[in-house]
């Protein structure tokens, strides 16, 4: 199969801060919005370089999205950041009504998202952001899987007009596309061609995706891997085409099952092309304090777990 | 320029409107859309710099109002119509399907004048506050005026954006309060007391300015107009607006049941009679 070196462990929300700050240079109408967490939404770097384009809202994220929102109508590309859940969920309604439904151009970037935040605990640990976030009529949810990728989805959201939602974790994780690459939103990312199943990634799992694959070629078994980088709007021609020809879908995603990647990809088989599917995802259930590794671990979301569920399709495949 | 008695005229059209819209949609909010009329039709026929025949989202060098009490959409659709942003006759589709007058103001069905949904209350003032920067970035010298109910000031989020105008000294903002002390379920110091709220806005480092009686033309004209000669100071600008819910019939004035429930076709023609004709003549 196609080899994928880790180059260096990075974290994806630097990725992003090194976007905005490129995304700031490129266009002068980038301004960033954030509710005292600058430094750790990486946003530190553009707000030293432009400082009167930085917005800092105190503790405050609801007004934070609604003055995003008023700055959008300027013709302002407005980039707010914060923890994923304080800028998703907290924020709910502010972004249904003044975002969504508006149809403004605001870029919502959440860092801290998922368990691999680690030592915080639930109360930070979003594995809801994408169910809530591509609920939203006009949204589109970008959930990029390394710190390159990061970077890129950040410059792509700069040029794209209208809501994003910019989903980015925590922690160090392999950086391991290019940086050269070509990001295009709702177009997936076939990173490894195979015949027998289909693992559907997205975010840090596309990583153990690929560990999986290399796993499961020890075995004989093909894996296709394709990186579902936009989960809306979802690249349905890539999965249709894929499941048609493996036959076997798995889905990896650092998120609860009900409203991930999983119930995209499932939405469009079932309608399209019903295939057996399994879900690499956490079952209804909030997170804990650990290390980042341990929980991705303990919850089961290791290319170990995509093996398994693999060999779970692959039995349902045969019958 | 219009005279203030051109004003009151236009009010009086507007008030007609308010009450034929909701009884016609059998649902709306005629309360607070009575007691703001004065207000609304003195903003947009008289001290607004806009252009209603050429209305552009982003607002460049023009006034923008954001009304986050998003329910007085009978009297936000009545005063744009008959200033102009769309047609007078438009005004009998309201609430009904497929019309570009939704319920709450919605900017999903392209009607001119409207910038933002509002109606999930408190979010306007933040709204207003990031289109005031933006027109700072941009140096655009117009301003940009909010409007809010005062039993929506029990929302969180006000007093985030309270803070933040007054913290960052937001200046080409005007932010007025529909200080009808009325809301869905009583009289607000029975629901939720606000307490001092001139003390309270002052306390943020907000300028304030009092109307006393937001139904008089002539009151609501002077009191605009000295907050738009505060504005540019390196503080917003709050004006209490008194008003009377239900303001210009005797059997609706000041009674909270008006607040989201309709005249119906019984008592209409009573309350129009009260109100009177104009020679701008009804939709």
């Amino acid at each position: 199969m196609k080899t994928y070196e880790n180059q260096k462990s990075k974290e994806l929300r630097a990725g992003f801060g090194e976007g905005l700050l490129e995304a700031g240079r490129q266009n002068t109408d980038v301004v960033a919005l954030t509710a005292d967490v600058c430094g750790s939404v990486k946003m530190d770097s553009f707000a030293k370089e432009f400082p009167d384009r930085l917005v800092q809202c105190g503790i405050a994220e609801a007004n934070m999205v609604g003055i995003a929102a008023g700055l959008s109508l300027c013709g302002k590309i407005p980039f707010l950041g914060g923890f994923a859940e304080f800028v998703t969920g907290r924020v709910y309604d502010q972004i249904r009504q003044v975002v969504a439904y508006s149809n403004k151009n605001v870029k919502i970037c959440g860092s801290h998202a998922g368990i691999s935040l680690g030592e915080d605990g639930a109360t930070h640990q979003t594995m809801e952001d994408i169910g809530l976030m591509k609920g939203l009529p006009n949204m589109t949810v970008l959930v990029p899987c390394d710190f390159n990728q990061a970077r890129l989805a950040t410059l792509a959201a700069a040029k794209f007009n209208g809501p994003v939602y910019l989903r980015l974790g925590r922690s160090k994780m392999p950086n391991f596309t290019s940086e050269n690459d070509e990001f295009v939103i709702g177009k997936a990312q076939i990173l490894n061609e195979g015949k027998d199943v289909t693992l559907f990634a997205c975010g840090h799992l596309v990583w153990e995706a690929l560990e999986a694959a290399k796993a499961l070629e020890t075995e004989g078994i093909s894996a296709e891997v394709i990186n579902i980088h936009t989960i809306k709007p979802l690249d349905k021609q890539a999965i249709i085409a894929s499941a048609r020809k493996t036959r076997a879908v798995v889905t990896c995603e650092e998120h609860l099952f009900n409203g991930g990647l999983g119930d995209s990809v499932a939405q469009v088989l079932a309608m399209h092309c019903p295939t057996p599917m399994e879900y690499v995802a956490v079952d209804d259930r909030f997170g804990e304090s650990g290390t980042p590794d341990e929980m991705l671990t303990n919850y089961g979301l290791r290319a170990v777990n995509i093996v398994e569920k693999v060999h779970a399709v692959l039995n349902r495949k045969q019958a | 320029m219009k005279t203030p008695q051109e004003l009151k005229t236009i009010a009086t059209q507007v008030r007609r409107d308010i009450l034929r819209m909701t009884t016609a949609a059998k649902s709306g909010h005629p309360g607070g859309s009575l007691g703001t009329a004065d207000w609304m039709t003195a903003m947009y026929f008289s001290l607004m710099r806009h252009d209603p025949k050429n209305f552009t989202m982003d607002g460049r060098d023009q006034d923008m109002l954001f009304v986050s009490q998003g329910h007085i959409t009978p009297v936000i659709y009545s005063v744009m119509a008959r200033v102009g942003y769309f047609p007078v006759n438009e005004l009998g589709t309201f609430r009904k399907f497929g019309t570009r007058l939704q319920g709450h103001p919605s900017t999903a069905h392209n009607l001119p004048g409207i910038r933002m949904a509002s109606g999930s209350l408190g979010q306007g003032l933040s709204v207003g506050i990031g289109a005031a920067l933006g027109k700072k970035m941009t140096g655009d010298s117009h301003l940009v005026y909010t409007l809010h109910g005062d039993g929506e000031l029990q929302e969180g989020q006000i007093w985030e954006a309270v803070m933040f105008a007054g913290a960052k000294g937001v200046d080409n903002l005007i932010a007025t309060i529909d200080y009808n002390r009325q809301q869905i379920d009583g009289r607000t110091d029975q629901v939720m007391d606000l307490g001092d709220l001139k003390a309270k806005f002052e306390s943020f480092k907000w300028r304030v300015v009092v109307i006393k009686n937001g139904n008089d033309m002539l009151q609501v004209l002077d009191g605009m107009s000295q907050a738009r000669a505060m504005s540019g100071q390196c503080a917003p600008v709050v004006v209490i607006l008194t008003t009377e819910m239900g303001y210009g019939v005797d059997f609706m004035q000041g009674i909270n049941k008006y607040h989201g429930s309709v005249l119906s076709d019984e008592d209409l023609p009573k309350a129009l009679a009260q109100i009177g004709e104009t020679e701008l003549g009804d939709y």
